[in-house]
This record gives structure tokens, C-alpha cells and sequence, in this order.
């Protein structure tokens, strides 16, 4: 299956800000592709020159075989769904969902059947003539996608659609997304800087980071081999510590050693290491690799979340359903496969992309 | 290809705020030359000179006015503030019906045709007893002044959050102490320009006084509609071009000066 | 509560200076001049003389407000992109002429249209026949357009500016062109701005004597120096306030059209 969406070489700055650096990216048909990465990552950038609302400085921009990087919004066959909804307040529901249907000239039965069909799809049936006023923000959000699918775009950009809702409205409209995509078989371009939306709904996650694209990869990929410090950081709640890879599936940390399945690394290789904090099994400390101190408890609901203090003064995080009372020693045991080992940022241009903190 | 496009585009709209603006500067720009033209003639340069604005200083009459007006705009605009701004200040914490009754009563002079305002005006004061003169015309300004200053007031009003108010009173404040301390310097920036607005629209007034200011007074306004058939001596338009340029400076100096400090 | 006393004074200064004065006009429209009542105050609106002017005024202020209205909405446009430095920077622009006294500033007018003024100098200089200006009722829509503009511009550009830059892009994004967006959306959303310019324009310039006496020379007439000459020559000043009843009919309308469509005040000038 070919490709849908290219961007090649695009590249964008904003008053001598580079905010995408010669980024490539290849999006296919009928999948749900998310940009994920913290507030001026460039996620939100690549969007809009997708849509058609930023021009690219450099670089082009694909869609189904054509090169459509001078091409206007309203002349893309794409349709998006902006963060604060941007309904037409001074029109009704119905109006707005008609919008792209009667600037295309559609005759009018075939609108109504659309209208009626859309609402029916995102569930609010009955409400072509309630006002953008009238409807909370979910229901506003509701508007806005249906606003966007009756034109049958191909691809439906969703530029963090679910930002301005609560908790557990965002989460049903997480499923009501991942419904739709389905029923619809159109490829959705999602971006978000929540990481729980991103594994829950995508096929494939884009992490960015200050303008470049650190990983790509299904979910678990991401979330289970991350390939740098950062996306290792950003996903999921993890400990990144140096370590010296001393020879294939052995490494050291803080003196202590651990067996991992990695390989390829040499031998008494700088490393960094990544272990999840819900990876980490605590034991009795003869048993422990490790040793150290439980010096922070709060119970979070479906796990403790604790803070073991190793004699070199590093502060493991560690997500279990098993309680360790503050001030008890206590041991640290991690399964091979639950080490991920990763090398060391080489020139400073990595060095940038890596950890901030 | 695009990039031509919208350049042109720039230059078009360019071209287009320059012609606004000459547009709108022109007749300025006019009364500024003419004001230093050796000629009472109002087409012909007669060469410069700095004549009219020794004459404009030795005239009597100009300063006269130019008193009254000042006086005028300075005391209605003040007046005009106090009470618009307490009058805001009520009218934002009133229900919404009481609330759109009172503001449509506001927007009444500033819709009404200054003709009917000011022939109003002056029935009422003839009815009233009061007679024409200064205090009629600083009553007449004090009134379309309000209207502008209630509405400068009211957005920054309905900007300043109710809760500020209420945690300066949680902290032990008085509500006065309260006021004064934490809501009025949100709307200062409101009341200055009401009280710039209603300054300018009183100096700028000229229908209004026409009807209220009785016989023996004038303010710049009216004396220049009574020279109007006999010609205007240029000493009026030296007169202007130093208000102008005095104003000119003053507002740069207020309103970039500090914009400065807040740009980062 | 003590805050709703502020509005006190406030209130008294209305009713003596805004309510009484108006019911005053009306007293004195509907009355001749022994006090009796009378509907021929009104009614003389008909008369040729009158409704000539009346009918004029309407044209003249018609197709003032029609121009202003053509040039501010773009310019109101351009300036809303431009993002000019800050919003006082816009008011600034609009509000520094009036500090040049007004007649001052439609009489410089006179000395750029006369015979032998300004424009027709620069005729001259390119060999194109000379034109006659001053006096016209061309005159006078320029001195309308000139002195009413700011109060169309400054209304529009405040709604405008209010607009989510969203709103456009999902236009945009839905197919719309530049047309499209421009009558479909931002013309709607703007709609308070433009009638609050509108009769912000139409009003005084229905009702003004003071650019029509001096760009118009002494043969036009308009409803508002008819008026004017009855109280100040005439001195018949029940016609006056009767000619005055008519006009405020037309303000009212205005004033209806503005109640309707801007529930916000959002479409203040200020």
C-alpha cells in the first residue's frame, strides 16, 4: 500500500525560530496517524502545512501522487477539526454542517440526508436547529467533526480536539474517535500532547520533539523499545540512568549488575539505560541487585507510587501494588527483557533532542 | 509563483492605507501650510512668515476662546469622568434588564443627531431658567461626555474579575480600601481614555455649543463659524497647528513611551 | 447596596439633560405657538421646500454612508491583519484629526477644491481640464466621507479583530474561497460593527447644516440647515422641533436596527 501523505524535506521557521528541520514524514491510507511531543515540538506546525494554513520555508508537501504545497486550504481534499471547535456562531447546527456542502453546490436533498446521517454519526441526532451557543463543549466538538467528515474528505486532520474537555468526556470521545475512524475507513491525522490519547487511539505515533521526529512506530513500539531518552521520558512514567554496557546482555548500573537482552552495544560501552517504573520489582534487599530505601509513598489508586533511594543518591520511581513503607529497606530486581538499553547521545544536535531535564 | 502573488498583494494594500491616510491628513496637512503663508489669500503662497503666530498671541478674541474652550473641554471631560465612572461601576453590578434600559438611555446622545441634541439642550435650559452662556455650554458637553466615558469603562469593568475584588476583601480590605487598591487601577487605563475621549470630543464640538452657548461667548469652534463668511484670519490656523502638534507629541510621548515597558 | 448609589448622579443628569430636553422637542413639535396641539409642525415636512431638502439629505447621506462603508471594510480589514503595533495604535490614527478643529478641517477643503484650489492646480499641472468642485453636491459627500469615516472604520475594525482567526480557517478549510469567506463569514460576524459604522455615519450626516453650508455654498439646502435657520433666523422654533420630531424618526429606526443586531454593545465605536 503507497502512501497517502509525504512531506519531504519541509522545513519552517517563524520570526528566525526554526520550528521544523528538514522533517520527513509518510502517512498511509486508512490509518490513525498521531503527532505526539510537548508545546512547540512542531506537531501543531506540521498540521497546519498539511492544511494548508502555513506554507512550508523548504520542502514539499505530497497528497496522493501531487505535489500540493502551493495549493490553498479550500482547494485540499482534507478537512480539519480545530482545538476550540471555530463553529460559525452566527449560523445553527444544521447550517454549519452544511457549510462545504453548499459552498460545492450540493443540491439540497443530498445535503439533508448528509446533515442527518452526520448527526446520527456522532450521536446528536435532532439538533439541526439548536444554536453553537446552546451545546456544551463536547457536543460543540461533536459539531465540528461532523462539520468536517459530511465532505468525505480523505484525510481528517485533528489538531487536539479533546484539549478543552474534561477527564471522562475526553475519554469517551477517545473511543467515539476510534468509532468513527472505522466506520468511515479514512485516514486521521491526530495531534495531542498527551501521550494516555496517543497509545489508546493511534495505529501509528509520531514523537516530535524541537522540530524533529525522534520516533515512529506502532504503540507498543513506542512504548516498549523507545529509542532515545526522550521518548523513553515522555511516554510513560520511566528511570534513565548512565550505565557501562560491559560485554552482550550484561550491564552495570551504579556497580551493581544487571543481565538485559541486549546486544551489539561492545563492550564497556557508556549507555543509557530506561526501566519503567511499573517494570521494577521490589524484593527483600539479600535478594536485590540493588539495594536502597523507600523514601516516598503515595497511594494513586491502582498502584503506589514510591521513591527508592539507592546509597549513590539516585531517586528510583516505582509503580507497585505491593506497599513498601517509608524508611524501610528494601530491594531492587528488574527482568532482562524490562531493561532497555540505549546509546549515548553522540554530536550536540542529538544531544539536543535528548532529555531536558 | 506564490510568493510574487502575495507581495503584490502587500503593495496593494500598502498603496491603499497610504491613500486613507492622505486622504484623511490632507485638509491638515493644508491648514499647516497655509498657516505659514505670507498671504490671507487661501490658494496663493505668499512666501513664509511666522506672522500669524505673532498675531495669533496679540488677538484677544482667539485667546478669549481658546480660554473658554480649553476650560470647557478640561472641566466637562473631569466631570464627566467622575460621574461616568461611578456610573459604570453601578450599572455593571446591576441585573441585565435594569442594566439595558440605563445603557440604552446612554446611547441615546451619543446616536442623536447633534442638531436635536443641542436644540433640545436648549429648550430645556430656556425652560429651566438657566440662561445661555458658559455654564449652559459646560452642561451641554458634560452631557454627550458621559456616554464616552461609560463606555471606555465598561469592557475593563467586565475584564476585571469579580474575584480579585472579593480576595482583596478575604485579605481584610475594606470595600472602599478595595476599590481603590485592586479595581481601580484594572480600569485606569479606561478611564484615561474616556477622559481623553470626552476631552476630544468636547475641544472637536461644535453643533452642540452653536445651540447652547447664548450671545457674548465663544469657544474656537464658534468663532471660526462666525468668521466663515468674513474669512478666516490665518492666525486660526497657526492657532490649530500648534494645538495639533502640541497634541501630536503629548499623545506620542504617553501612549508609545510606556507601551515600551510592556512589550516584553 | 451601596454600589448602585453611584449610578445616582448619573441618573439625575439623564433625566434632566437627555429625558426632559427630548420630551421638550416633542412638547414644542406637536405644538403651535399659542400652545395649542397641532400635527402641522409634522406635516409641513411635506411641503415642497421641506421635503426637497429632507430628500436630499437622504441621498447626499445615503451615498455617503454606501462609500464609507466600501472604503472602511477593507481598510478594516488590512488593518486587522496588519495587526498594526496595538489596537490604540488604530484609534490613535482615526482619533488625531479631531484634534484639528473640525469646520477648520472641512473648510481646508474649500482651499484644496476651489476654481484656482489645490486639486485643480495639480489638473492644471498635468494638462487636464480644470474642474469644477466646490459647491457641489460632490462637495459635500467628500466632506461627509472625510469627517464620518473614523466612525465607520473604528466600529468595523473592533468586531473584526474580535474574530477567531479559526472561524477563517476552518472556512478555509471547508472549501470556502476568498468571496465566499468574506460574504458567508466574516461579512455575518461582523454585522454588529457595520450597522453600529452605519448609523454612526448616517445620522450626522443626515442631519448636518455645517458641511453643507461650507463646501456646498448657499443654494443646498439640506434638512439640517432648515432646521437650523428656523431657530436661529426663522426663530419659528415649534417648526423647528416638528421638522426635528421627523428626523428622530429616521434615529430611532436606527437605533431599533442597532438594538437588533448588537445585544452586546460589542459594535461600539470606543
Amino acid at each position: 500500500m503507497g502512501s497517502l501523505i509525504d512531506l519531504i524535506n519541509v522545513s519552517k521557521s517563524f520570526d528566525g525560530t526554526l520550528v521544523l528541520d528538514d522533517l520527513n514524514l509518510s502517512v498511509k491510507e486508512n490509518t490513525f496517524v498521531t503527532l505526539l511531543g510537548p508545546s512547540g515540538c512542531g506537531k501543531t506546525t506540521t498540521l497546519r502545512i498539511i492544511g494548508g494554513f502555513e506554507h512550508a520555508d523548504t520542502g514539499k508537501v505530497i497528497f496522493d501522487g501531487q505535489d500540493i504545497s502551493n495549493l490553498p486550504p479550500n482547494k485540499r481534499q482534507l478537512n480539519t477539526v480545530f482545538q476550540k471547535y471555530a463553529l460559525f456562531t452566527h449560523m445553527n447546527i444544521a447550517e454549519n454542517i452544511a457549510f462545504g456542502l453548499k459552498i460545492r453546490n450540493k443540491p439540497r436533498a443530498y445535503i439533508q440526508d448528509k446533515i442527518r446521517y452526520a448527526l446520527k454519526l456522532v450521536n446528536l441526532d435532532g439538533f439541526e436547529n439548536r444554536s453553537v451557543d446552546s451545546l456544551s463543549g463536547g457536543q460543540q466538538q461533536r459539531i465540528a467533526i461532523a462539520r468536517a467528515i459530511v465532505n468525505e474528505p480523505r484525510v481528517l486532520l485533528l489538531d487536539e480536539p479533546l484539549g478543552a474537555l474534561d477527564l471522562k468526556l475526553r475519554q469517551d470521545m477517545q473511543y467515539e474517535l476510534i468509532r468513527l475512524k472505522n466506520e468511515l475507513g479514512i485516514t486521521f491525522i491526530y495531534v495531542t500532547h498527551d501521550q494516555e490519547e496517543a497509545l489508546t487511539m493511534s495505529d501509528t505515533i509520531v514523537v516530535m520533539n524541537q522540530g524533529y521526529i525522534q520516533q515512529m512506530g506502532t504503540p507498543e513500539q513506542i512504548y516498549n523499545e523507545p529509542e532515545n531518552a526522550f521518548v523513553a521520558d515522555f511516554i510513560g512514567e520511566s528511570n534513565i540512568v548512565h550505565g557501562t554496557m560491559i560485554r552482550d546482555e550484561l550491564v552495570e548500573i551504579f556497580g551493581a549488575r544487571f543481565a538485559c537482552v541486549d546486544k551489539g552495544f561492545g563492550t564497556n560501552a557508556p549507555v543509557d539505560v530506561v526501566i519503567r517504573a511499573e517494570d521494577i520489582d521490589l524484593v527483600s534487599p539479600e535478594e536485590g541487585t540493588l539495594t536502597g530505601v523507600c523514601t516516598h509513598l503515595i497511594f494513586k489508586g491502582v498502584h503506589y507510587e514510591m521513591e527508592v533511594t539507592t546509597p549513590d543518591g539516585f531517586e528510583w520511581l516505582v509503580h507497585s501494588t505491593d506497599m513498601c513503607p517509608v524508611g524501610q529497606a528494601v530491594g531492587i530486581h528488574v527482568d532482562p527483557f524490562d531493561i532497555q538499553i540505549m546509546n549515548k547521545p553522540e554530536s550536540e544536535d542529538e544531544e539536543a533532542v535528548g532529555v531536558n531535564e | 509563483m506564490k510568493k510574487t502573488k502575495n507581495t503584490l498583494k502587500r503593495i496593494l494594500e500598502d498603496f491603499y492605507l497610504v491613500l486613507i491616510m492622505v486622504f484623511l491628513y490632507a485638509p491638515i496637512a493644508t491648514l499647516m501650510v497655509l498657516s505659514f503663508s505670507n498671504s490671507k489669500s487661501r490658494t496663493q503662497w505668499g512666501g513664509f512668515t511666522l506672522r500669524w503666530y505673532g498675531e495669533m498671541f496679540e488677538s484677544a478674541t482667539i485667546m478669549t476662546a481658546l480660554q473658554n474652550t480649553l476650560v470647557i473641554a478640561f472641566a466637562s471631560a473631569l466631570i464627566a469622568t467622575v460621574i461616568g465612572t461611578a456610573a459604570a461601576i453601578a450599572i455593571n453590578s446591576m441585573k441585565p434588564l435594569s442594566r439595558s434600559i440605563i445603557m440604552g438611555i446612554t446611547n441615546i446622545p451619543m446616536l442623536n443627531a447633534d442638531i436635536v441634541t443641542g436644540i433640545s439642550l436648549m429648550l430645556a435650559f430656556i425652560a429651566f431658567g438657566i440662561s445661555l452662556g458658559f455654564k449652559t455650554i459646560l452642561i451641554a458637553h458634560i452631557t454627550f461626555n458621559i456616554p464616552y466615558v461609560i463606555l471606555s469603562v465598561m469592557p475593563k469593568l467586565k475584564q476585571t474579575s469579580k474575584s480579585v475584588y472579593e480576595a482583596a476583601m478575604d485579605l481584610g480590605a475594606s470595600p472602599l480600601y478595595a476599590f481603590f487598591r485592586v479595581v481601580f487601577p484594572d480600569i485606569l487605563p479606561g478611564v484615561l481614555s474616556g477622559f481623553l475621549l470626552a476631552f476630544t470630543m468636547s475641544l472637536d464640538d461644535f453643533i452642540i455649543t452653536h445651540f447652547t452657548k447664548g450671545a457674548g461667548i465663544n469657544t474656537l469652534s464658534t468663532l471660526i463659524y462666525s468668521e466663515v463668511r468674513r474669512g478666516i484670519k490665518p492666525s486660526m490656523y497657526a492657532l490649530s497647528t500648534i494645538i495639533f502638534a502640541a497634541v501630536l507629541t503629548l499623545l506620542i510621548i504617553t501612549n508609545f513611551a510606556p507601551q515600551k515597558k510592556f512589550e516584553k | 447596596m451601596s454600589k448602585k448609589l453611584l449610578s445616582g448622579p448619573y441618573l439625575i443628569w439623564m433625566a434632566g439633560f437627555t429625558v426632559i430636553p427630548l420630551i421638550l422637542i416633542l412638547y414644542y413639535g406637536l405644538t403651535d405657538r399659542s400652545g395649542a396641539f397641532t400635527m402641522a409642525n409634522v406635516v409641513s415636512i411635506a411641503t415642497a421646500e421641506h421635503a426637497k431638502a429632507l430628500w436630499l439629505s437622504m441621498g447626499l447621506s445615503l451615498v455617503s454612508t454606501v462609500i464609507c462603508l466600501v472604503l472602511a471594510y477593507p481598510l478594516a480589514m488590512i488593518l486587522r491583519k496588519r495587526n498594526v503595533g496595538k489596537g490604540s495604535f488604530v484609534v490613535f490614527i482615526f482619533i488625531l484629526p479631531m484634534w484639528m478643529n473640525f469646520l477648520l478641517r472641512t473648510l481646508a477643503w474649500q482651499t484644496l477644491l476651489e476654481r484656482n484650489g489645490v486639486i485643480n492646480g495639480i489638473l492644471t499641472a498635468l494638462r487636464l481640464p480644470t474642474q469644477s468642485l466646490i459647491n457641489t453636491p460632490g462637495a459635500i459627500i467628500l466632506g461627509m466621507v472625510y469627517n464620518f469615516l473614523p466612525f465607520m472604520v473604528l466600529p468595523i475594525y473592533n468586531v473584526l479583530c474580535k474574530i477567531d482567526d479559526n472561524t477563517i480557517y476552518a472556512a478555509q478549510d471547508l472549501g470556502a474561497d476568498f468571496w465566499q469567506t468574506l460574504f458567508r463569514i466574516w461579512f455575518p460576524l461582523s454585522l454588529p460593527g457595520v450597522i453600529s459604522g452605519i448609523t454612526m455615519v448616517f445620522v450626522p450626516a443626515l442631519t448636518t447644516f455645517v458641511i453643507s453650508n461650507l463646501l456646498g455654498g448657499s443654494k443646498i439646502l439640506l434638512i439640517g440647515n432648515v432646521i437650523e435657520q428656523e431657530f436661529t433666523r426663522g426663530s419659528n422654533w415649534h417648526l423647528g422641533s416638528g421638522l426635528s420630531l421627523v428626523l428622530m424618526v429616521f434615529i430611532l429606526a436606527s437605533m431599533a436596527l442597532i438594538a437588533k443586531y448588537d445585544k452586546n454593545g460589542e459594535g461600539t465605536a470606543f
